[in-house]
């Protein structure tokens, strides 16, 4: 494997997307839970429809499995069009978010159920399940049924099954929902780890941004059901394209006001009465006018006197303390009544802290930090 | 796939229709026939051969007759009349012997619990023509309620209970009794029990808490015991006939007699259809309880 | 806060007594060595012997049994359809004629019921006799496996359905190695319920059945009618002790798949 060469085959216009969204709209009657949405995932991607509950991430996922037909335009998976083929037909599998284990059925039953379906003998199945099983380290539990068996192992047993079947591409509906928080890091890196062996690709639906981030190789931010920006995690987090995705991804500090583009391609922000515009990059788009300002709190420097380097720098009153352990988030109030958040790693002890309640303190950050994005 | 649906919905669809709403309608159609001396006995019967003419000859025939006599004669009055009385009293009554049972066992120990819930089922799966039958040996006048009550000299003549409309009462509550006691007992068990130390704790005395939190609490189970008691009760047949004697008038009983004694068939269409429409308001009130409760329940 | 208290211990025992007292004189009269029901003297069988006797009861019950059989099924078989369209079947035309219709013989009397499908067989020339009783029995029996089933229905994952359907089943083979093992339970005491209802019914069976078959209910009914006889005593204790095996037979079972869920549960928190 050439590990030089960065996995990105959205940025080769050579390549053919597995799965092509053309013109796609979903309407329940009245309610439109898809605009009309264009999309390509590629071969070997680990795909994330990120979102809060209601923006149609799911109904989209359903209709790649088949359980739901869009209203309008056209699905393409592998080049085929999948209008008016049933979900048993499809040669993609799904892991649901309760897992739907057959409960009368043992573990081993459960991933030979899709193997049965086709037409290979007894041994292949066996072996076929015997390599999953090891895959998903579940050899010991082939026996049990679906209710002897605890929540991280439930939740293996569905990823095997839904793997068993070798699909072109695996569907997963909030997969690690269920799974208390530090089981469920753990997973994140072994469904990567997987992901990665089997070369499958996958699509998986999730809430949490944190584990969107953490497993996928791009993420596509949903709300309402419009797709809002498609991109790597880094350029999510770096580079918002509006302040929906800002805001939703991780913590963000936000400041409104009147846009102008400078002439070295910066953009200044105008945020309150007599107070300096503060400068930061221009976010896509930008035409100056009404617009939003907005910095992660790690990019903000807190200092007790004024830094003399710095362009960007606001006076303000600590107003809170939120102390995380590895990190620090300073509430800080400014004269005009807007707060900003600061966040310092913890490197030294607690004792030896610089600041406190009610201290006057200065926040500064470079002129690249943060962004100007159109409102 | 769509073949397949079509199936899952037809058969029993059509089996319904066939055997549920046609009958209905016949039972309509003759109720405004009149009674004749022949097989089957009324005219006029529908002949299809005539075409329009046999249609409209049929139609001409119908009338609301059987009614108008029905309403004329005031022995169906007096049946109706008392149906109700004799559902409402049986209702009530059952209530009363219920809610203490229904009570008690939600206050048994846990363990318990499944235990008295069988004993109440269990009647429910045996005949309920042998548990009214049961009742004939104890109510009769030498039967072992009147030989029991002579030995211990409370009374010194036999009682007359068979027969009477007290016989029916005793009927409708003992074989309906689970109908009351399940569905009070479902939403006593589910009473929290720390609401009743709140009103305690508020200034309540145990009694009072009873009666401004139990009872509150424990009513829509009431009123579904209440309606499952008394629907079927208003057109029962088998108690009166069995425990009540000639003496007592039930309309299902009227109805039974006319069309297996006096074979007048379009009378005895015309009393099932007017029972009908007497069920018809406690049945869609029994709905409406059941859909609040549900909704009560989130 | 828990106490004994007199007045639920009362309200138990005098419950349980009158509903239970009537059945037991009427078990232990039945081995009374008299004509007159309620005058003992000394123990006998001789009625079981009686009874076992009687060509007339024997054929009556044999009728009963088959028409419980057939119809019992026939109606479990319609319910749990009808129950999957109610709960599964989207919408179709007429959906709340249906949905009626399934729930109105639940509370219809038995009279109206009786007397109209007597009509209908009268009015297309149906000689009345096993079949007719069948046919009305699995009528107003289907109604009541559906509500059953139904309550079964609704309490069940759609998505183990849909993961069958993703694994490659066709939908009819999704019902059948899925669905159908999962609501058997339902399934099962539908038709337990159905055959009970159809053991024990007197009022449709009488309009249905006309002059050639009887069914075990009408022929006590009939002998009711003329007074107890400790015949009839013998034939219900008989009754009786069979539903009490079925009934604690049942609730056995459940208790023991209770205790092994509770050991399951064990089982998957240590391998957690």
């Amino acid at each position: 494997m050439t590990a030089a060469v960065e996995f990105a085959p959205w940025t080769d216009p050579t390549e053919t997307p597995l799965i092509r969204f053309e013109r796609v709209v979903k309407r329940f009657g009245d309610f439109t839970a898809i605009e009309p949405l264009n999309l390509s995932i590629y071969r070997k991607e680990f795909f994330a429809l990120l979102g809060p509950s209601g923006c149609g991430k799911t109904t989209l996922m359903r209709m790649l499995a088949g359980f739901e037909a869009p209203s309008e335009g056209t699905i393409t998976i592998g080049g085929r069009d999948m209008a008016g083929i049933p979900p048993n037909k499809r040669e993609v599998n799904m892991m649901f978010q309760s897992y739907a284990l057959f409960p009368h059925l043992s573990v081993w039953d459960n991933i030979a159920f899709g193997l049965k379906r086709g037409d290979m003998s007894k041994e292949e199945i066996a072996a076929r399940v015997d390599d999953m099983l090891r895959l998903t380290r579940l050899d010991r539990f082939a026996k049990r049924k679906p209710h002897q068996i605890s929540g991280g192992q439930k939740q293996r047993v569905a990823l095997a099954r839904a793997l068993a079947k070798a699909p072109k591409l695996l569907l997963l509906d909030e997969p690690l929902g269920a799974l208390d928080k530090k089981l469920r890091q753990d997973t994140q890196f072994e469904l990567m780890d997987i992901q990665e062996k089997t070369e499958t690709t996958f699509v998986i639906v999730t809430h949490d941004q944190e584990e969107a981030m953490t497993v996928a190789s791009r993420v596509a931010v949903m709300d309402n059901g419009k797709i809002v920006q498609v991109d790597t995690p880094p350029k999510i987090y770096e580079t918002p394209n509006s302040t929906y995705v800002a805001d939703f991804i991780g913590d963000v500090n936000l400041l409104h006001g009147r846009a102008e583009i400078r002439a070295d391609g910066l953009a200044s922000l105008a945020w309150a009465e007599g107070a300096t515009p503060i400068k930061g990059t221009a976010g896509e788009g930008l035409q100056g006018g009404e617009a939003s300002f907005v910095i992660r709190p790690e990019k903000v420097t807190i200092t007790a006197s004024k830094p003399k380097d710095r362009t960007n720098v606001v006076k303000g009153k600590i107003l809170d303390i939120a102390y995380l352990g590895n990190l620090s988030t300073y509430h800080v109030e400014l004269p005009g009544g807007q707060v900003l958040k600061a966040q310092t790693a913890n490197n030294r002890r607690l004792s030896r802290r610089d600041f406190t309640w009610e201290d006057e303190v200065y926040l500064s950050w470079t002129d690249t930090a943060g962004l100007v994005l159109a409102r | 796939m769509n073949f397949a649906r079509r199936t899952l919905i037809g058969i029993p669809y059509i089996w319904l229709l066939l055997l549920f709403l046609v009958p209905f309608g016949i039972i309509f159609k003759i109720s405004l026939s009149d009674y004749a001396v022949s097989i089957p006995p009324y005219t006029p019967t529908l002949d299809l051969a005539q075409g329009w003419a046999g249609l409209r000859d049929f139609l001409s025939q119908l009338d609301f007759e059987n009614y108008i006599w029905l309403s004329e004669d005031d022995l169906y009055w007096k049946a109706y009349l008392s149906s109700v009385k004799i559902a409402c009293i049986s209702t009530l009554l059952t209530l009363l012997v219920g809610f203490p049972v229904a009570y008690g066992m939600a206050k048994s120990a846990p363990e318990w619990r499944p235990m008295l819930m069988m004993l109440i089922i269990l009647p429910f799966w045996t005949s309920f023509l042998i548990r009214v039958y049961a009742w004939i040996g104890i109510l009769s006048n030498e039967g072992f309620l009147n030989q029991f009550l002579l030995w211990t000299g409370v009374i010194s003549d036999p009682l007359q209970i068979m027969n009477t409309s007290t016989a029916v009462y005793i009927g409708i509550v003992y074989t309906y009794l689970p109908f009351m006691i399940l569905p009070i007992y479902a939403t006593l068990e589910r009473l929290d029990g720390s609401l009743l130390e709140a009103a305690i704790d508020l200034g309540c005395s145990r009694t009072k808490a009873f009666w401004l939190v139990t009872v509150p609490l424990s009513r829509a189970g009431v009123i579904a015991g209440c309606f499952l008691v008394f629907i079927p009760a208003l057109g029962e047949i088998v108690i009166p006939s069995l425990l009540g004697g000639s003496g007592t008038l039930m309309i299902g009983k009227v109805l039974w007699e006319e069309f297996f004694s006096n074979r007048d068939w379009p009378v005895a269409s015309a009393v099932a259809i007017i029972l009908l429409l007497l069920l018809v308001v406690p049945i869609m009130l029994f709905q409406r309880n059941q859909e609040k409760a549900q909704e009560a329940e989130g | 806060m828990k106490q004994f208290s007199w007045f639920n211990a009362t309200a138990l025992t005098l419950g349980f007594a009158f509903l239970y007292i009537p059945m037991i004189i009427l078990v232990v009269f039945s081995f009374n060595d008299n004509r007159l029901v309620t005058v003992w003297a000394g123990f006998s069988t001789r009625w079981y012997v009686e009874l076992f006797q009687d060509e007339a009861f024997l054929d009556a019950a044999w009728v009963t049994l088959r028409v419980a059989f057939s119809s019992s099924t026939i109606a479990t078989v319609l319910g749990t359809m009808a129950a999957y369209v109610m709960v599964n079947g989207g919408k179709f035309f007429g959906r709340t004629l249906f949905s009626g219709m399934i729930y109105a013989p639940l509370v219809m009397p038995e009279v109206i019921t009786g007397l109209s499908l007597l009509l209908l067989f009268i009015a297309i020339g149906l000689d009345r006799g096993v079949i007719t009783i069948v046919l009305a029995h699995t009528t107003f029996a289907m109604c009541y496996v559906s509500v059953v089933v139904s309550s079964r229905l609704v309490n069940f994952d759609r998505s183990l359905e849909e993961a069958a359907l993703d694994l490659g089943c066709t939908p009819f083979q999704a019902f059948k190695l899925v669905t159908l093992p999962l609501i058997a339970p339902a399934v099962i005491s539908g038709w337990l319920l159905a055959f009970t209802l159809s053991l024990d019914d007197l009022v449709i069976a009488s309009f249905t059945a006309g002059p050639s078959a009887t069914t075990l209910p009408m022929k006590i009914w009939s002998s009711v009618r003329l007074g107890v006889s400790p015949k009839i005593n013998a034939l219900s204790t008989i009754l009786i002790l069979l539903v009490t095996i079925g009934v604690i037979a049942a609730s056995i079972t459940s208790k023991r798949s209770i205790a092994r869920a509770l050991r399951d549960e064990q089982m998957a928190d240590q391998s957690a």
